[in-house]
């Protein structure tokens, strides 16, 4: 039980009155960025990343990631209200969300929303709370050898589990990792790939990546749909939010298998976005009545959301106990840490007690703080969404803009992060996904140390990754998902092959 | 009926040719990837790896992935997809040409003077507010900005002409 009783000392450190207050800045600033298109939890972080340099990290690990729970529960209010996802993950709420709202269930819906989205969470910061301490302790065994097969898990996964084609992944992934390369090669000292430019000297910062990537191309893309918020006001009572309790129990089997699934997808780097898809898919195809799908259920509003936050908290049990993260947003949070000074890793759970568990216990009390602010606040937020896009958007460009520079005070960063948006907006347009990018960006100079260290072992003998059943079974894990989209394609022709030939018979 | 290419091609950009625009993009950072790697050593020096080693390789991968995403666009080319309409891309150049000037300006203006301009430009071109209410968001705005920042967060922001007159 010694897991409790570092549990209830981290509530120590997180009760402490300034990290409460932070904790409740946090929440709100992460509703906010929830609820404005174009500002996302990955990059709404990564802007107000270069403010927490000065702070005590465990205050600013505690805040940052409280803008993190308050950007998931944000993301449901513009989709149920105005059938805008004000976040990629809750694109699939907007499918009953929003037409539970046309017919005036807006309240029910926000309530069976939140009420999951805390679910979900509260599931998956329990499972790091007994799995973290283990996973570390098992990865202190961890040679360079081990690091490395586990990063080559999470790429091959992304692989393997990405909708999008998978040589624009591959595509994608290697542009991060030839980003990550450039600059001062930190072992020999060697220049690469600066061209002779003293800009490039400090390489490519994830950071400015992530501001452009996800802030400046989602403003193009939002321009380019032509954005008109026509909502649904919503006034959220005291009544209506414990009759929409009394009914979720009902749903336990939707809210169980939601949250599997999630945690599945956060550890593994799938991320909350697919996570929420798979969830309502499955939720639809396991319902009594799947024609209800679509036209308002309860259920499909339940199994995103649950699901989004159990993926998007359970993404920080890698990111804390390997050093990978498991979404983008884990990503930036990585950075954070590095930044601060504090190595992620096994060694952070043996090192720096207070830190993590002081954030552990955070995640449980922002997720309460955050059910309570989002219950209460409701039409607060929908009178921002009010605001013109025309006022939102210049001003959300300019934070994007002051964001870039704070990191290096620099302005040739600045012209890199519009570079990164229109990338970001044709890779989008083009179905290149971004998540891989930014996660080679920010792991590319760890797997590196790690594929060099293990090749010094081995004296350059790549056996070295399958030299004991450990690597040997994580590296295997990582081939067979890296060729799970040829048997999917080997299959689908062998489909249509059969039935072509059936095709053929009966004529 | 579905229109035929030609005929979409008419009201907007296809998909075709932003796919292979995006695709030769990445090739030529492949290719520069391979040859700065090629450049530092990719073999071993005396005390292991040199600084090439890794990078090839991802080159190589970045030159093999782009190229099959360009062999699959030249093979499908007939079949080709809408990327936007002409309408979506005059929407969009609407917006990257002002932050692209915002990013040039703030270099020059200092970045409040830029914000200024960015914000009353967006409200008159695409929310048609008034003056008076364009030049009090415009303003106020930055202001608050130059409070949060140079006040309470102590973090300087590139200035320009204004501020020094005014004496910052």
């Amino acid at each position: 039980m010694e897991e409790l009783n570092n549990l209830l000392h981290g509530f120590g450190v997180a009760l402490s009155g300034p990290n409460l207050a932070y904790m409740l800045l946090g929440i709100a600033l992460g509703v906010l960025i929830g609820v404005l298109p174009g500002l996302g939890g990955a990059n709404g972080i990564a802007i107000l990343l270069p403010l927490t340099f000065t702070m005590n990290p465990t205050s600013a690990i505690i805040m940052l990631s409280c803008i993190y729970w308050g950007a998931l529960f944000g993301g449901a209010i513009t989709s149920i209200l105005f059938n805008i996802p004000g976040e990629p993950w809750s694109v699939a709420t907007t499918f009953d969300g929003y037409p539970m709202a046309q017919q005036g269930r807006a309240a029910q819906a926000l309530t069976a929303a939140f009420t999951s989205s805390f679910v979900g969470a509260l599931f998956a910061v329990a499972l790091i709370t007994f799995l973290a301490p283990w996973l570390a302790d098992f990865a202190l065994r961890f040679g360079p050898a081990e690091f490395f097969a586990v990063q080559l898990l999470t790429f091959c996964s992304f692989v393997g589990m990405s909708r999008e084609p998978p040589a624009k992944t591959i595509a994608a992934m290697m542009l991060g990792f030839a980003l990550a390369a450039v600059g001062l090669d930190t072992v020999t000292g060697t220049l690469r790939m600066t061209f002779g430019s003293t800009e490039l000297l400090r390489g490519f910062d994830f950071l400015i990546a992530v501001i452009g990537l996800f802030g400046i191309g989602e403003i193009l893309l939002t321009m380019e749909e032509g954005l008109a918020f026509k909502g649904k006001s919503a006034r959220l009572g005291a009544r209506a939010v414990w009759q929409t309790w009394t009914q979720l129990p009902r749903y336990w089997s939707t809210f169980l298998r939601s949250t599997a699934i999630g945690c599945w997808m956060g550890i593994t780097p799938g991320g909350a976005t697919p996570a929420s898809f798979m969830s309502y898919g499955i939720a639809r195809r396991t319902s009594k009545d799947p024609q209800a799908f679509g036209k308002g259920e309860v259920a499909g509003v339940i199994a995103p959301e649950t699901a989004a936050h159990a993926a998007g908290t359970s993404a920080l049990l890698p990111m804390l106990t390997l050093g990978i993260p498991g979404s983008p947003t884990a990503a930036v949070l990585l950075g954070g840490l590095l930044i601060w000074g504090l190595q992620p890793g096994p060694m952070l759970f043996v090192e720096q007690k207070d830190f993590v568990w002081g954030l552990i216990a955070s995640m449980y009390l922002g997720n309460i703080v955050g059910l309570l602010v989002v219950l209460t606040t409701v039409p607060f937020w929908a009178a921002i969404l009010r605001i013109p896009f025309s006022v939102i958007a210049p001003v959300i460009i300019v934070l994007c803009a002051i964001g870039a520079y704070t990191v290096h005070s620099s302005l040739f960063d600045v012209i890199l992060m519009l570079v990164f948006g229109v990338l970001g907006y044709l890779f989008k347009k083009l179905h290149y996904p971004l998540a891989p990018l930014v996660l080679a960006l920010v792991l590319g100079d760890m797997a590196e140390a790690s594929f060099r260290q293990s090749m010094l072992l081995s004296q350059g003998s790549l056996a070295i990754f399958w030299s004991n059943p450990l690597v040997a079974s994580i590296a295997g894990l990582a081939i067979v998902l890296l060729l799970w989209p040829l048997w999917g394609a080997a299959r689908d022709r062998l489909r249509t092959r059969e039935a072509a030939s059936a095709v053929g018979d009966a004529q | 009926m579905r229109p035929s290419a030609s005929e979409r091609e008419r009201d907007g950009v296809g998909t075709r040719w932003p796919e292979v625009a995006v695709a030769l993009f990445l090739l030529l950072i492949a290719v520069l990837v391979v040859k700065d790697s090629l450049r530092v050593g990719i073999g071993w020096a005396d005390d292991g790896p040199r600084s090439g080693y890794f990078p090839f390789y991802i080159g190589l991968l970045l030159f093999a992935a782009s190229f099959t995403v360009l062999v699959k666009a030249l093979r499908h080319w007939r079949r080709d997809g809408v990327f936007a309409s002409r309408a979506q891309l005059t929407d969009v150049l609407a917006v990257l040409l002002p932050i692209a000037l915002f990013v040039g300006a703030a270099s020059l203006l200092g970045i409040y003077v830029a914000s200024f301009g960015l914000i009353g430009w967006f409200m008159r071109r695409h929310g048609r507010f008034g003056w008076p209410t364009t030049a009090a968001v415009a303003a106020g705005v930055p202001l608050v900005l130059f409070l949060v920042f140079e006040r309470w967060f102590l973090v300087p922001l590139p200035k320009g002409p204004l501020e020094r007159l005014l004496g910052f």
